[in-house]
C-alpha cells in the first residue's frame, strides 16, 4: 500500500506559500501522492488549481482529487482542465469524482442539485468518450479516474465508468465493507482486472484540539456526524500506524492522510510516524 | 455528575450501577413509570461473550446473576416431529423479573435513587441533570421528545408473534416448525429457570389471517397455540402474561445523542427477537456508555465515543436480525427439506453461523450434513458415521453429466478477440480455471452473431472457424480429470457495440460500431446509441443464430450450454416491462414478454445435445419499480423448467443502467434461494462469493446447488 498526504487546502489560515512549501516538502518525504478536497462555499482553494500549483513545484508525487464534486462543473470544462493538469504534470493526476453532499455548493454554483446523480452518470460517460467525440484536447490518454461515495449508485458508477474507488474515511472495517461492495459491483458488471482502491483519514499530531475544531467546522453541514469525524481524527503515531496496518490488510492500494492543521510541522511529524 | 435515567429496565439499571460504582459522588436517579415488580416478558437470553462483558463491568452483580442463570448448550430443531440437535452453543437465560430484582438491589446498595410509579410527561423536570438517559424502551418517550434530533425510524415486520411462559422446562433452545393447512407456525422455546420456559409462537401474516387469529383474544390465542404445540409441550400448559399477538417493530435512530440526552437499549435500537439479542445489546450499551463517560470528562466527546462504538455493532445485529426474521417468515419454503439440511439452513439463517464455524462448535452435526449432502442419503442417523467432503466438494449429477464438485469459475477475458475468435490467452485462462479446481468452467457471454457482441473483442461462436478454436479450449479443460466446460450464449442487444471493458462498461463505440436491436427503441444509457425495435423477421434470424451457435457448441464438445436471458441483453429486453414496450405478441402481458425467450430455448434445444444439460441465466429482479418482481421471477423459473432447463442462474439488475443491486458478498443468494425452493430445479449462484466457507454454507443450507466463486486466478 502506498501512503499519500493531503495538501492543506481546506484547513484554516493556509497561505498559498504554505501550500506550495508543503508540496515541495512532501516530494522529498516518503509520500506517494498529494490529495485535495473540494468545497465551494468554504474558505478553501480550488482543488484542480491547487494541484496545478503543486505540479509546478514537484515532479514525482501523484496529484489526487479526493474528491472533486463532478456535477458542479461543466463536463467539457472539467474534461479540459483535468486532461491539461494531467498532461502538464507528466501524467501524475488521479481524478477522484463524486456527487457531493452539500446542496449549498450547488446553489452557489447556480446548478440544480436535483438530478445531479443522472448528470454525474453522463459526466462520467463523457469523460470516458469525449476524446473520440469532440476535438477537445490535449490529446493524451488522460488521468486515472476514481469515483467516491457509499451508495449502491456509487459502487455501480465505479464499475461502469471508473478505474477505481476512493473511500471517504472511517475505520478499516468500514473501508473493507465498501471495498467488498465495489469488488462485487466490478465483477457483476463484467469489468476486467481489479479496481484501484484508495482510502483517506484525518490526522493532527500533537495538535488534537485544533484539528478537532477544524473538522467540526468542516463537517458542520452533516449535523451530529461532525463530532464523529472529529473523534476519529488520528492524533498519535500509534493510532496512525494502526490505521495504516488496518487499511493495508483490507487491500487498500493508496491511503491518503489528510492534515487538519495548517502547519508544516504536521508533515514532518507524519513522515516520522510512518517512517 | 448528576444523571437521570428514564426507565428501570436492564439497560437503565445497569448504567446506573456502573456510573455509581465508578464514582460514588455521581448523583444517579432512575425514574420508572411501572412498579418495581411489574414486568412483561418471561426470560431473557445472553450469549457467552456478553457474560464476559458483564463480569468485567461489575463483578458483584454478575455473581448474583450468574447463580440465577439457566445455562445450556444445545439447539433442537423440530420439523414435523423429527428433531435434529446441534450442540456446542452457549446460552444463559434468566427470568427477566429476577434479573431486574437483582439489578434493583445492587443499584440501591450503591446509593442509586430508584423512583417507581412515576409518570414523566414533562422532561423539563429533569433539566437540572447533567445527563439525561433515555432507557425507556422501544416506545421511548425521551426519543419521541427529541425525535427531530434523533431521527428515529420504525419498521414494522410482517410476521405476527406472541409470548408465553410454560411450566415445561426445555433442555435446549428449541425451534418447533409446524406446517398446517394455513401455513407454517413456529415456536421458539427456551428455559430460563428451574421451573419455567419462554415460548414465542410466530407465523407470517397471511398464515395468521388464514388461521383466523386476527380476531382471537388472549384466551383463544392461548388455546390455539397450546393445541398446536401439544406434542412438544408434552401436555404442559402455556402461561399468559398479557399474551396477545403483535408485530415486531425494528427501531433505529440516525443519531443516539443530542446535547445532554442519550438513548440506551431498546430506545435506541431493537433487533428481531429471533436472534435473541435485545437485552444483551441493551446491557452492552450501558457498559460502553459508562466506559466512555469514565474515559473523559467531556460529555459530548463521551457520548460521541459511545455512539461510535455501539452504532456499528448494533447495525450488524440488525442486518442479521432482518435476515433471521425473513427466514422465519418464509420457513414454509423449506418444509420439504431433509431435517438435517433444514436444521443447517436455520442455524445459518442470519449469516453469523457458517459451515466453518458451526464445525468448530459441533463437528458431529456438520459431519452429518456433509454425509447426507454427499450421498443425499435418506438415512443420516446420528449413529451412522460416514465421513464425507464438505458440500462444495460433493459431486452433482446434472442433466446427464457429472460435475466433480460445486465450484463454477468464470474466468474473465481481455476483450481483445479478433472477429470473435478465441486465442491462446483464452485457452490458458479456461485451462487455469479447470486446474484451479472448478467442477464447471463457464464462459462469459459468447456472441451468437457479430452484431450480438458486447464489444468488438468479445468471443463468438458464429462462424464455423470458431468451432476449432473452442474445441481446443474444451480439450484443454478436459485434460484436467473430471473438469467440465459450459458455454454461455448471448446476444448483447442494446448493450452491444461498446468499448472493451478495460476502462468501463456500456461506453459506446464511436468508430466501428454496428446497428443495435432490442425489444423496443430504448437506449441503455443516455449516451448509448438508440436501438431499433427488432422485427419478427429479425427475431427469426436471431433464433437461427442461437440454434447454429448451439450446434457449433456441440461440435466443439461443450458439456453444458447456458442461455443468457439476463442483464438487459437482447433476450432479457423482452422479459421486463421496463425495456419492452412492444404492441405485438411479444410485448404487454407476462405471457407475451416470455414468448421470445421461450422460442429461443426451443430453437437452441433443437440443435443442442439431448444428452447434455441446458441451463438458463435470467434476470429474477430488475430492482426498479415496474420491473420484474419476485412473483414474476418464480413464474419465469417455472416456465424455464417446463422448457427443459436443468439448471437456472437467477441474477439481479442491469436490465437498465439505473438498477441498483445491494452489492456485497452473496448479494444474489436470496434470489437463488427463492428460485430453487419454488422451482425445484438446481440453481447456480454467483454474487461475489470469494470463500469456500461462504459456498459450503450456501450449498449445505440448500440455497443453491452450484457456486460461482470470484477468485484471482
Amino acid at each position: 500500500m502506498r501512503l499519500g498526504i493531503g495538501l492543506p487546502t481546506t484547513t484554516p489560515a493556509a497561505s498559498g506559500e504554505l501550500v506550495l512549501e508543503w508540496a515541495r516538502r512532501a516530494e522529498t518525504r516518503p509520500f506517494s501522492s498529494l490529495g485535495v478536497l473540494d468545497r465551494l462555499v468554504y474558505d478553501s482553494y480550488d482543488p484542480l488549481v491547487a494541484l496545478a500549483a503543486a505540479a509546478g513545484v514537484t515532479s514525482r508525487v501523484r496529484l489526487a482529487t479526493m474528491v472533486v464534486v463532478g456535477p458542479l462543473r461543466n463536463h467539457a470544462v472539467l474534461a479540459k482542465q483535468a486532461a491539461s493538469l494531467d498532461a502538464l504534470s507528466g501524467s501524475r493526476l488521479t481524478l477522484g469524482l463524486a456527487v457531493g453532499a452539500r446542496v449549498e455548493d450547488y446553489v452557489a454554483a447556480g446548478i440544480e442539485s436535483r438530478g445531479r446523480g443522472r448528470r454525474f452518470d453522463e459526466q462520467l460517460a463523457y469523460l470516458r468518450t469525449y476524446r473520440d467525440t469532440t476535438a477537445i484536447g490535449p490529446h493524451a490518454p488522460g488521468p486515472e479516474l476514481l469515483v467516491g461515495g457509499l451508495s449502491d449508485e456509487a459502487f455501480t458508477r465505479v464499475a461502469r465508468y471508473a478505474d477505481g474507488y476512493v473511500h471517504g474515511g472511517g475505520p478499516p472495517r468500514a473501508f473493507a465493507r465498501a471495498a467488498a461492495s465495489v469488488r462485487a459491483a466490478w465483477s457483476d458488471l463484467g469489468r476486467r482486472g481489479e479496481p484501484a482502491l484508495w482510502g483517506q483519514a484525518y490526522f493532527a499530531l500533537g495538535r488534537s484540539d485544533a484539528g478537532a475544531a477544524y473538522l467540526r467546522d468542516y463537517y458542520a453541514f452533516t449535523g451530529p456526524f461532525a463530532e464523529k469525524v472529529a473523534a476519529a481524527n488520528l492524533t498519535s503515531p500509534a493510532a496512525i500506524r494502526d490505521l495504516v496496518r488496518g487499511y493495508e490488510e483490507e487491500g487498500c492500494d493508496e491511503l491518503v492522510l489528510l492534515p487538519t492543521v495548517s502547519d508544516l510541522e504536521q508533515l514532518d511529524r507524519l513522515a516520522d510516524a510512518i517512517g | 455528575m448528576r444523571i437521570a435515567v428514564i426507565g428501570a429496565g436492564p439497560a437503565g439499571l445497569y448504567l446506573a450501577i456502573l456510573m455509581k460504582k465508578a464514582d460514588s459522588h455521581h448523583e444517579v436517579v432512575v425514574v420508572e413509570r411501572n412498579a418495581p415488580d411489574a414486568t412483561y416478558g418471561w426470560g431473557v437470553v445472553f450469549s457467552e461473550e456478553t457474560l464476559g462483558a458483564l463480569r468485567d463491568a461489575d463483578d458483584a452483580s454478575y455473581a448474583d446473576i450468574e447463580v440465577s442463570f439457566t445455562k445450556w448448550g444445545s439447539i433442537d430443531i423440530v420439523l414435523d416431529g423429527r428433531t435434529v440437535r446441534s450442540r456446542g452453543h452457549v446460552f444463559a437465560a434468566i427470568a427477566r423479573k429476577r434479573l431486574l430484582a437483582l439489578l434493583q438491589r445492587r443499584a440501591s446498595d450503591l446509593g442509586v435513587e430508584l423512583r417507581f410509579l412515576e409518570e414523566l410527561d414533562d422532561l423539563s423536570a429533569l433539566e437540572a441533570y447533567d445527563l439525561l438517559v433515555g432507557a425507556d424502551g422501544a416506545n421511548s418517550t425521551v426519543r419521541g421528545r427529541f425525535a427531530d434530533a434523533f431521527e428515529p425510524r420504525l419498521q414494522e415486520y410482517e410476521s405476527r408473534y406472541v409470548w408465553f411462559g410454560t411450566d415445561l422446562v426445555f433442555d435446549a433452545f428449541t425451534f418447533v416448525f409446524r406446517p398446517t393447512e394455513h401455513g407454517m407456525f413456529q415456536a421458539h422455546a427456551y428455559p430460563f429457570d428451574a421451573s419455567l420456559s419462554t415460548v414465542i409462537v410466530e407465523c407470517n401474516e397471511a398464515t395468521w389471517r388464514r388461521a383466523g387469529l386476527d380476531g382471537a383474544d388472549e384466551d383463544a390465542t392461548l388455546a390455539f397455540c397450546e393445541e398446536l404445540f401439544r406434542p412438544e409441550l408434552r401436555d404442559h400448559r402455556l402461561l399468559s402474561n398479557r399474551s396477545n399477538w403483535g408485530a415486531f417493530v425494528q427501531v433505529s435512530n440516525r443519531v443516539w445523542h443530542h446535547g445532554n440526552v442519550v438513548l440506551l437499549g431498546d430506545a435506541a435500537h431493537t433487533a428481531h427477537f429471533t436472534i435473541g439479542s435485545g437485552t444483551k445489546l441493551a446491557m452492552e450499551d450501558a457498559v460502553a456508555l459508562a466506559a466512555a463517560l469514565g474515559r473523559t470528562g467531556e460529555l459530548e466527546t463521551a457520548l460521541t465515543e459511545y455512539e461510535l462504538e455501539r452504532q456499528p455493532v448494533v447495525e450488524r445485529f440488525q442486518v442479521a436480525a432482518r435476515l433471521s426474521a425473513d427466514y422465519f417468515e418464509h420457513a414454509i419454503r423449506y418444509a420439504g427439506f431433509h431435517p438435517v439440511q433444514f436444521a443447517f439452513n436455520l442455524l445459518t439463517r442470519s449469516g453469523r453461523i457458517t459451515h466453518g464455524n458451526l464445525a468448530l462448535r459441533d463437528a458431529a452435526v456438520v459431519q452429518r450434513l456433509d454425509a447426507w449432502f454427499a450421498e443425499a442419503s435418506p438415512d443420516c442417523a446420528e449413529s451412522a458415521l460416514r465421513l464425507a467432503p464438505p458440500p462444495l466438494f460433493a459431486p452433482l449429477e446434472l442433466g446427464g453429466i457429472t460435475l466433480l464438485n460445486r465450484i463454477v469459475l468464470v474466468p474473465g477475458g481481455r476483450d481483445d478477440a479478433e472477429a470473435g475468435m478465441p486465442g491462446e490467452d483464452d485457452r490458458t485462462r479456461f485451462d487455469h480455471a479447470a486446474r484451479a479446481g472448478a467442477g464447471l468452467v463457464l464462459t462469459e457471454p459468447v456472441a451468437v452473431s457479430a452484431d450480438g457482441r458486447i464489444t468488438p473483442g468479445c468471443l463468438g461462436l458464429y462462424r464455423d472457424e470458431h468451432v476449432e478454436a473452442w474445441r481446443s479450449i474444451v480439450e484443454a479443460v478436459h485434460r484436467t480429470p473430471g473438469a467440465r466446460i459450459g458455454v454461455q450464449l448471448g446476444h448483447a442487444g442494446r448493450r452491444g457495440a461498446t468499448r472493451p471493458r478495460t476502462s468501463g462498461v456500456d461506453l459506446p463505440l464511436t468508430v466501428g460500431g454496428w446497428p443495435l436491436v432490442s425489444a423496443s427503441q430504448i437506449p441503455y444509457t443516455s449516451s448509448a446509441r438508440r436501438p431499433a425495435e427488432i422485427t419478427v423477421e429479425e427475431m427469426a434470424r436471431v433464433r437461427g443464430d442461437f440454434a447454429a451457435a448451439a450446434r457449433r457448441a456441440v461440435e466443439a464438445g461443450f458439456d453444458l450450454l447456458e442461455l443468457n436471458l439476463a442483464h438487459g441483453y437482447l433476450p432479457a429486453s423482452f422479459l421486463s416491462r421496463l425495456t419492452n414496450a412492444r404492441a405485438d405478441d411479444y410485448g404487454g402481458t407476462f405471457e407475451n414478454r416470455l414468448r421470445f425467450p421461450l422460442e429461443l430455448i426451443e430453437s437452441v434445444r433443437e440443435t443442442w445435445s439431448r444428452e447434455r444439460p441446458f441451463a438458463a441465466k435470467f434476470t429474477a429482479a430488475d430492482l426498479l419499480s415496474g420491473g420484474v418482481t419476485e412473483a414474476e421471477a418464480v413464474e419465469i423459473a417455472s416456465a424455464l423448467a417446463e422448457h427443459g432447463c436443468a439448471l437456472l442462474e437467477p441474477v439481479a439488475g442491469q436490465t437498465t443502467a439505473s438498477a441498483r443491486p445491494r452489492f456485497g458478498p452473496g448479494f444474489l443468494t436470496p434470489l437463488a434461494d427463492l428460485v430453487r425452493s419454488s422451482s425445484g430445479i438446481p440453481v447456480v449462484v454467483g454474487g461475489y462469493l470469494t470463500t469456500v466457507d461462504q459456498a459450503n454454507t450456501i450449498l449445505g443450507a440448500g440455497r443453491a446447488d452450484l457456486c460461482v466463486l470470484t477468485l484471482a486466478l
